[in-house]
């Protein structure tokens, strides 16, 4: 992406009708490492490939838990994030206080949602640097919502944000059909999948660095990370990576359609990324704005 | 002139029917804990009553806060119930933060400042906190409305306290006896004796009685018990 | 001198205290805010207010006298209302109080019917909401001088709750407030026979209003004391 003669702020338009500060920040959420949502009857789970800013430090974490019924996965500004994160457990735990009811997701989104528009409209404020996977079970099954720095947010299927995500969207897109009526570990197998396609071809899903959240009709959203990881990952061990040719000439066919070389937010060159806008997968999926 | 408590006049007599404002109410029960070496017993009676009427038999007094630490509460019921989603809130809160759950002392030590926060608009709630320290022994750990607090033995709070509190102490604490042998005291001893001491302070406290619920806190996690009291 | 008190006195008889000349904007002192806002006694009540679980749903009655004090000022009043398709609140207590309270609730069901997504009030979720606003208004030393029975259906599952004006509150079967606590009808000189029921099963919610019953006083004749 290029600098422009509108986007020194974000309550100047451009004459093409465009607030380039916004798209900036649009373009932070691509900096992070990809994550992967999906969902079936019964369960949503979130997937997230943990990055380690240097060999010194441990990998950041990805997912976040935020109720028993609800957790996120970030992509972007991990600051922003626990501010964004902070702000969610404060609504479900009101939620709980007032009404002794787990507040509903559609409502825990669109607040987020609402609390987001607000520094993409005032003078000397910047937009949200991060994009959010949200993965809740409420009253009405399970939800999984994604979140933008522009405050749209879209009630999704099954979605993945971050770097080379175009990848694991490709392969969601492709299985998506059948996520309905998957098992849990069926589902946690397309996640993997899905993930393991955003990945360079050196590089492999470890225990180190990936993680899942699970939620589910009366089951508390958990988190595993590392050892936890070894079961989950022995399950797609071996296959091959069926969809990652096709997954890489649509990336490089995005990546070539806008030129932009772009760098890690957690410090490490990625090459360059897509950088199509995600789009909601599926009939469902809900455009809250024209792009 | 108007005071906090907006009591009646009480020189004026030409009022048939006075009503003022009191921001308690004393809605009885009694709960009850005692350590052993490796679990520790809390029970509540469920009886919530006010004045001479009973508003209901199947009200129970003791939260299950984590798999090892369980509270009992009683005394005004609109703070106990305000003071438990408090600490629960607290508690979820605790577990994000430091990705581990709580541990019975540091609950007890939160309640306490909870409950001194409150020093001049009290919680009128007589608590006791039961359940396995971070050795895996029974603990119990008492405390007054505006936050005092202490580890103990054994301890009976609320309506029939001052019934029960001597007899645990003959019981448990073998106090007053002559040429005991002071045994360790056993699950099956322990129960029991919640049984015995609830049934006696239900024939002579009318704020005490129904049925009891009793949580034993072991290793293994918490296991629910009922046993019914007087109804009358 | 005995005389100068006196005239000391006289001179500030019927006029403004000491320190009290003076009208800051907004300057009243807190003595005047409280005695002026708060309820310190219930004006217009309602008395008892009822409310029953059954196999499949739940009744919440009360008579429709508003009294003022000892005087059965007001013969219409509803203190029975309807919140949704699952939801029933019943009140005791004052009736200005239950008023207020229920106009906010009403605002507060269009609100959540504008998001249209789906959920809404069930009645455990608002018995617990008005059990905080009670708690919260106590606390305060300003409350809403009312006890409220709130029952319902959410899944299929029925829901009876009641809650006082400081915040006291619990489930049961069946529940009763006032002197209906004592025995389960109102035998109460501030109690009129005419009254209202509501009912609410999964199919929704049904008012009866304004129903009466037959009485007869025939056998006070027998009771001593009563001629």
């Amino acid at each position: 992406m290029f600098r422009n003669q509108y986007d020194n702020d974000v309550t100047v338009w451009s004459p093409q009708g465009r607030i380039h500060q916004i798209e900036y920040a649009m373009e932070a959420v691509k900096q992070g490492s990809a994550t992967v949502g999906l969902k079936s009857n019964t369960y949503a789970i979130l997937v997230a490939l943990k990055r380690a800013p240097s060999e010194l430090s441990a990998h950041q974490k990805k997912i976040l838990p935020i109720d028993d019924h609800v957790g996120v996965s970030i992509a972007g500004l991990t600051a922003d994030a626990r501010l964004l994160s902070n702000f969610m457990r404060a609504e479900c735990l009101n939620s709980r206080y007032a009404f002794d009811k787990p507040l509903p997701i559609s409502r825990l989104v669109a607040m987020i949602g609402n609390k987001s528009q607000i520094p993409t409209q005032r003078y000397a404020r910047r937009p949200f640097g991060v994009g959010l996977l949200v993965a809740g079970y409420d009253s009405q099954g399970p939800h999984i919502y994604q979140t933008c720095p522009s405050a749209n947010y879209y009630d999704c299927k099954c979605m993945a944000i971050g770097a080379r995500s175009q990848s694991a969207r490709t392969y969601l897109e492709k299985h998506m059909d059948k996520f309905r009526e998957c098992t849990l570990d069926e589902l946690i197998k397309h996640g993997l999948r899905a993930l393991r396609d955003t990945l360079p071809s050196e590089v492999e899903l470890t225990t180190k660095n990936c993680s899942l959240g699970i939620v589910g009709k009366d089951e508390d959203f958990v988190i595993y990370e590392d050892d936890e990881m070894t079961k989950y990952l022995a399950m797609i061990e071996g296959e091959e990576k069926v969809t990652a040719s096709a997954a890489a000439a649509a990336a490089a066919a995005t990546a070539a359609a806008e030129d932009d070389a772009t760098m890690d937010a957690e410090g490490q060159s990625e090459g360059s990324a897509p950088s199509q806008d995600p789009t909601p997968a599926g009939p469902e999926a809900e455009q809250k704005m024209e792009h | 002139m108007a005071t906090l408590l907006m009591k009646p006049d009480e020189t004026s007599s030409y009022a048939p029917k006075q009503t003022y404002f009191s921001p308690y109410s004393f809605n009885g029960g009694t709960v009850l804990a005692i350590a052993g070496d490796d679990f520790s017993v809390i029970a509540s009676d469920t009886r919530l009553s006010e004045g001479f009427s009973i508003h209901s038999r199947d009200v129970e007094k003791t939260y299950k806060l984590t798999g090892t630490t369980v509270l009992g509460s009683c005394g005004f019921h609109g703070d106990v119930l305000t003071l438990t989603k408090m600490i629960e809130a607290r508690l979820k809160t605790y577990k994000q933060h430091h990705q581990k759950t709580m541990s019975t002392s540091a609950i007890a030590a939160m309640l306490s400042t909870m409950l001194y926060y409150r020093r001049f608009f009290p919680f009128y709630t007589y608590n006791i906190v039961a359940g396995l320290d971070d050795e895996g022994k029974g603990c119990v750990f008492s405390f007054d409305p505006v936050g005092s607090y202490e580890r103990e033995a054994y301890r009976a709070g609320g309506s029939a306290s001052s019934m029960l509190q001597p007899l645990l102490d003959n019981q448990i604490g073998f106090k007053n006896q002559q040429g005991v042998e002071k045994v360790g005291l056993s699950q099956e001893k322990a129960v029991a004796l919640v049984k015995d001491v609830f049934i006696s302070a239900a024939e002579r406290d009318i704020y005490t009685g129904d049925a009891i619920v009793i949580q034993l806190v072991t290793k293994d996690g918490i296991k629910s018990e009922r046993f019914q009291l007087r109804r009358d | 001198m005995a005389s100068t008190d006196m005239i000391r006195n006289e001179f500030w008889r019927n006029g403004p205290q000491p320190g009290s000349f003076y009208n800051f904007p907004g300057g009243k002192n807190s003595e005047q805010i409280g005695s002026a806002k708060r309820t310190l006694q219930p004006i217009v009540t309602g008395t008892s207010v009822l409310g029953v679980k059954f196999d499949q749903g739940v009744i919440i009655a009360a008579d429709m006298l508003g009294s003022y004090g000892s005087l059965a000022r007001y013969r219409d009043f509803s203190r029975v209302s309807k919140v949704n398709n699952s939801t029933v609140i019943g009140c005791g207590g004052d009736i200005a109080d239950f008023q207020f309270l229920k106009s906010i609730i009403e605002q507060r069901v269009i609100d959540e019917e504008c998001l249209e997504d789906g959920f809404s009030y069930t009645p455990s979720s608002l018995f617990s909401w008005v059990t905080r606003v009670l708690y919260n208004r106590r606390s305060k030393f300003d409350p809403l001088w009312n006890t409220y029975i709130i029952g319902g259906v959410d899944e299929e599952k029925t829901f009876l709750g009641y809650v006082d004006k400081i915040g006291m509150s619990y489930q049961a079967d069946s529940v009763a407030s006032g002197y209906g606590a004592y025995m389960a009808q109102p035998m109460d000189a501030r109690s009129l026979n005419k009254y209202e029921v509501a009912i609410v099963t999964k199919d929704g919610v049904e008012i009866k209003s304004p129903l009466t019953s037959e009485t007869s006083w025939d056998i006070a004749n027998f009771v001593s004391g009563y001629e």
